[in-house]
């Protein structure tokens, strides 16, 4: 038994007053939930307090919230490690990021989340009629491999902490997203390119992701919504060659291209090559690419400003020290057959195979 | 795009333009949110610079060029959803076939009964997938491989049953599970399968024949995730999210007219008509603490029914599911050990041997609850009172593959790594094979009310219900109720219900909030109701707890008249619907104790010290319990036998 200082954020809208903190205790063991904690609040001093939550075990996703400003369930937060990472003293607990706040804890995952999730269209549009008294016959692994976006359980705190979002709230964002590729992954579906299609080209859609890994750090069931995305994308240019207006296509190409060449990344290339497929002739020749680069000014001259670029640079670019090893990766990973997918549900925890391998070897010995 | 799902999308298109597919979709998801939406964020709180920098991290050339790109012109891609109410004109909102819940068996029932052709609403406290269908991990059970039979899975339902299952439902059951399952995976559930790509299975407890389907162990929630897709695609179905069910309405008849429901976002109380009510509320599990049950479990539908004159039946029967996590219930799938793990005593034994030397951890659910509990009560459990179970012994990766779910509830709420060690575990409250006594259709005998999952008993699942048994049961008697009521309701007019009932209602919850803070708190008696439950009757019963157990609901009843309420305001007032729900606990608490003292015998998971023997000659029979005059009365109803004579039940 521990005592725990809470400060929650409470908003009753019928007040008319603003939003403010109200600081409160709990006492249970450190290794109970931060819900825990504030069902103790409830049930002993104060049930007024707003919070979605119902199965406590991180299965039904009612209880999303931000603790210490990181977005997370609050069931399976254990309290005594929130309390480490509290700033001053007290576990702060307020309502999820990225959606509008109704009333203390809970939030308008209607407003934001399930318009979203409709946007993709979120139902199987098989491809064909199903066969009579039977399934769909499928690969294994190609069931496995969406079970991952399967188990998204829709408590809203990837959108919360999706970092894009904030500054284009109509971005599909992370969870959305990750449901569209538990579509585009399944076979049985007939629409993968259409899918494709309409996420590659919708400006807020698969390139609208800033890559910042916030979402798979917080996501409570490992979707990893960002490998999703990921995904969505490599299917997109490397399956379907979509060549979107959004030019995510080019940028993807011109990227891989200039670290293959260099290594690091040529600033200065990295525009004129996405208006062409990755090449830099063709990135010239394109009459688009001319009107492209205009109406890119803008971000050159703030390059150039904050100094990111310079005339100097951008003409001469060192390549790495050991650019044969880029290049030799590189190879590698093309060489493969099968494109590498981190899956949880194929391979496990990162390195977990690995252990367990040694570990029997181990045992032989 | 094939045709015909130009049709299916094209119905929910105010403008005729397709949802994205055919074309980009441009600012479209724009037009969705409304500009009044984001106002309401807390200012200051949006962290752009932070952004900013990320992307510099990256590349100066910010790839967000959304904004100058000409697209094509804005197609607006979806209509909202309806939330709004149906109404007709300035009346009341009224559907043909109204359903109050929605987890799996709710959705499944809406979906038959707006495919027969009824308007359909559906209602729900918490948003739907929220539902607790999401907890069923193991899988669905169903006799689809061709060696396999229904014959078989129906011999050992009625056998796990205890022979208290009625078989003419067992068998309908049994026999529509195949195409039950199939339908699943046509609509979209992401099934394991096999090398061959065909369905593949796994074992469950008290099962003959490996005929359990399953995905990873999130199955619950891959269906109920898969059925709101449909609903989401049904544009028919009207969905309100957030509602809580106060009471049902009966006509000057006695025929169903609807339910008087609270809008929880904003307070408001709104009759809903109705020609037919699906109940599908789900469990009551929060009557005991500790339970694997969610806390929305709180038994309301089956109160409701109670409370309009319908019969409960086999109340008594409260499984204990064999592997809970000591202190939070949390459940431990038994999938594990379908997938073989063992379980231990303190003194390292495979104490299973000794009672059901033949299917050792896969005997019944109810055998191996009592087992572990006799080696705890013994003083071979560990000093928290708990049994290991060791999953150590499942090869790495398919429990990676297959028990994903439980190395998260081990590693969170645990700190135990299934994978390298053992887990503590002991029977806990799970599941309610009792119910709202319903017909084969859902039919209760109230004209006009249905009831189909865990708040109705069909009864399939009689003194104890098989592992993967439920998902079945809430989607072939959900599918049944939802077809049943649609076609039963063709041509009838809505029912006459009174607005008196609407105006009650909302008297007695202002009085619940205006109340001051003399009596106890919700929190206190649901705690002494949970503690008391759980000791009393649970695994081992004997009269003398038994009444102890009842005085003590009764006395909470009295107290839960005056709980002390401390929000009074109207939007998510979580703590007036808390004693609300505690009162639809009360009254489950008592039908469950008074049908336990009625049953002097041991069979299921009813096992009485002081009658330790099943008696077929004067209990082969069910309890009814039905609300006459404010106090529960008692009856009893036969059960269907059809091929199976009930016989000594060992594993």
């Amino acid at each position: 038994m521990a005592e725990y200082a809470l400060r929650i954020r409470r908003f009753d809208p019928e007040s008319g007053e603003a939003a403010y903190w109200a600081d409160y205790t709990a006492e249970l063991p450190p290794e109970r939930s931060v819900l825990d904690a504030i069902l103790q609040v409830k049930d002993r001093e104060d049930a007024s307090i707003g919070i979605r939550c119902s199965c406590r075990a991180a299965i039904c996703g009612s209880c999303g919230v931000r603790i210490n400003g990181r977005s997370a369930l609050a069931c399976n937060t254990r309290i005594g490690e929130a309390a480490e990472r509290a700033r001053d003293g007290a576990i702060t607990v307020e309502p999820m990021g990225n959606m509008p706040v109704l009333k203390d804890l809970i939030t308008d995952m209607e407003a934001v989340h399930w318009k979203k999730v409709r946007r993709v269209v979120p139902w199987l549009i098989p491809a064909e009629d199903p066969p009579e008294g039977q399934e769909y016959i499928v690969p294994a692994e190609a069931m496995l491999d969406v079970t991952q976006a399967m188990a998204c359980i829709h408590c809203g705190v990837c959108v919360s902490a999706c970092l894009s979002l904030e500054v284009d709230p109509d971005f599909i964002g992370p969870a959305a997203l990750a449901k569209a590729y538990r579509f585009v992954g399944d076979p049985r579906d007939g629409e993968q390119d259409a899918r494709l299609q309409d996420l590659a080209e919708d400006p807020h859609g698969i390139y609208d992701c800033t890559h910042c890994f916030a979402c798979v750090e917080v996501c409570p069931k490992d979707v990893a919504p960002m490998n999703q995305i990921m995904r969505l994308r490599r299917r997109a240019t490397e399956d379907f060659e979509i060549k979107d207006q959004n030019n995510g296509y080019g940028h993807e190409k011109a990227f891989v291209n200039i670290i293959e060449k260099w290594g690091t990344l040529h600033e200065a290339q990295l525009l004129p090559r996405s208006f062409g497929d990755g090449s830099l002739v063709k990135g010239q020749l394109r009459p688009s690419g001319a009107k492209q680069l205009t109406e890119n000014l803008p971000t050159i001259v703030s390059g150039l400003r904050s100094r990111k670029v310079s005339p100097r640079k951008a003409l001469i670019h060192p390549k790495l020290p050991d650019q044969k090893q880029v290049r030799r990766i590189i190879k590698e990973i093309e060489s493969k057959d099968e494109r590498l997918e981190l899956n949880l549900y194929i391979v496990g925890e990162m390195g977990a195979e690995e252990e367990g391998v040694m570990a029997e070897g181990g045992l032989e010995n | 795009m094939p045709h015909r799902e130009h049709a299916a999308v094209d119905a929910y298109q105010p403008a005729g333009a397709h949802p994205g597919l055919d074309r980009p979709a441009a600012d479209s998801h724009r037009d969705e949110l409304p500009a009044s939406d984001h106002a309401v964020l807390p200012p200051g709180e949006l962290r752009n610079t932070a952004v900013r920098e990320v992307l510099c991290e990256f590349c100066i050339h910010a790839i967000h060029k959304s904004e100058r790109t000409p697209g094509p012109p804005p197609a607006r891609v979806l209509a909202g959803p309806r939330r709004g109410f149906h109404r007709i004109g300035l009346g009341m909102p009224e559907h043909d076939v109204l359903v109050i819940g929605a987890g799996l068996a709710g959705q499944r029932a809406a979906l038959a009964a707006a495919e027969a052709g009824a308007s359909v609403g559906i209602i729900s406290k918490v948003h739907p997938v929220r539902s607790h269908s999401n907890a069923a991990q193991g899988g669905i059970n169903a006799a689809l491989d061709p060696e396999d039979s229904w014959e078989s899975h129906a011999f050992d339902t009625v056998k796990g049953s205890d022979y208290l299952g009625d078989q003419d439902a067992i068998e309908i059951m049994c026999r529509e599970a195949p195409e039950e399952l199939l339908d699943l995976e046509h609509l979209g559930v992401t099934f394991h399968r096999n090398e061959e790509g065909r369905l593949g299975k796994r074992a469950f407890r008290g099962a003959s024949a490996a005929r359990t389907y399953y995905v990873a162990d999130i199955t619950g929630q891959a269906i109920l995730h898969v059925l709101y897709e449909q609903l989401m695609k049904h544009h028919e179905v009207y969905r309100y999210e957030e509602w809580f069910t106060t009471s049902l309405l009966q006509d000057d008849e006695g025929r169903i007219a609807g339910a008087v429901m609270r809008n929880i976002r904003d307070g408001t109380m709104e009759l809903f008509a109705a020609k037919a009510v699906i109940l599908a509320s789900g469990g009551n599990g929060q009557i005991y603490d500790p339970t694997t049950n969610a806390l929305i479990c709180t038994g309301d539908g089956i109160a409701m029914a109670y409370r309009i004159g319908a019969p409960l039946m086999d109340m008594e029967m409260i499984q204990y599911h064999p592997t809970t996590l000591a202190g939070l219930g949390l459940l431990i799938t038994e999938g594990a050990r379908g997938e073989g793990a063992h379980l231990y005593n303190a003194e390292g034994e495979r104490f299973m041997e000794k009672y059901a030397p033949n299917k050792m951890e896969l005997a019944s659910r109810d055998v191996v609850s009592r087992a572990e509990q006799t080696e705890i009560n013994e003083g071979r459990g560990f000093a928290d009172g708990t049994v290991a179970l060791d999953i150590t012994v499942v090869p790495r990766k398919r429990i990676h593959e297959a028990l994903r779910e439980i190395v998260n509830v081990g590693r969170d709420f645990a700190g135990v790594d299934i994978t390298r060690e053992p887990i503590h575990i002991k029977p806990g409250n799970h599941y309610v094979m009792g119910g709202v006594k319903t017909d084969i259709n859902g039919q209760t005998p109230i004209p006009g009310l249905y009831a189909a999952g865990e708040c109705a008993c069909v009864s399939v699942h009689g003194g104890n219900r098989l592992g993967a048994n439920s998902l079945l049961d809430t989607l072939v008697f959900g599918r049944r109720s939802g077809k049943h009521a649609a076609e039963s309701v063709k041509g009838m007019m809505v029912r006459e219900a009174s607005r008196a009932v609407l105006r009650d209602e909302e008297r007695m919850i202002s009085q619940i909030i205006r109340r001051d803070g003399a009596g106890r708190r919700v929190s206190e008696i649901k705690a002494e109701l949970g503690e008391t439950m759980d000791r009393y009757v649970a695994v081992f019963r004997d009269e003398a707890g038994l009444n102890t157990a009842l005085e003590t609901v009764r006395r909470l009843k009295d107290e839960a008249r005056v709980v002390s309420i401390d929000d009074k305001g109207s939007v998510f007032n979580q703590d007036v619907l808390g004693a609300l729900e505690l009162d639809f606990m009360l009254d489950n608490a008592e039908c469950i104790v008074v049908s336990a003292i009625e049953r002097r015998e041991s069979r299921g998971a009813q096992y009485r010290t002081d009658y330790p023997e099943r008696k077929d000659d004067e209990w082969l029979k069910h309890i009814d319990v039905s609300l006459d005059g404010g106090v529960p009365d008692i009856s009893y109803s036969e059960v269907t036998m059809t091929q199976w004579e009930p016989q000594e039940r060992t594993y």
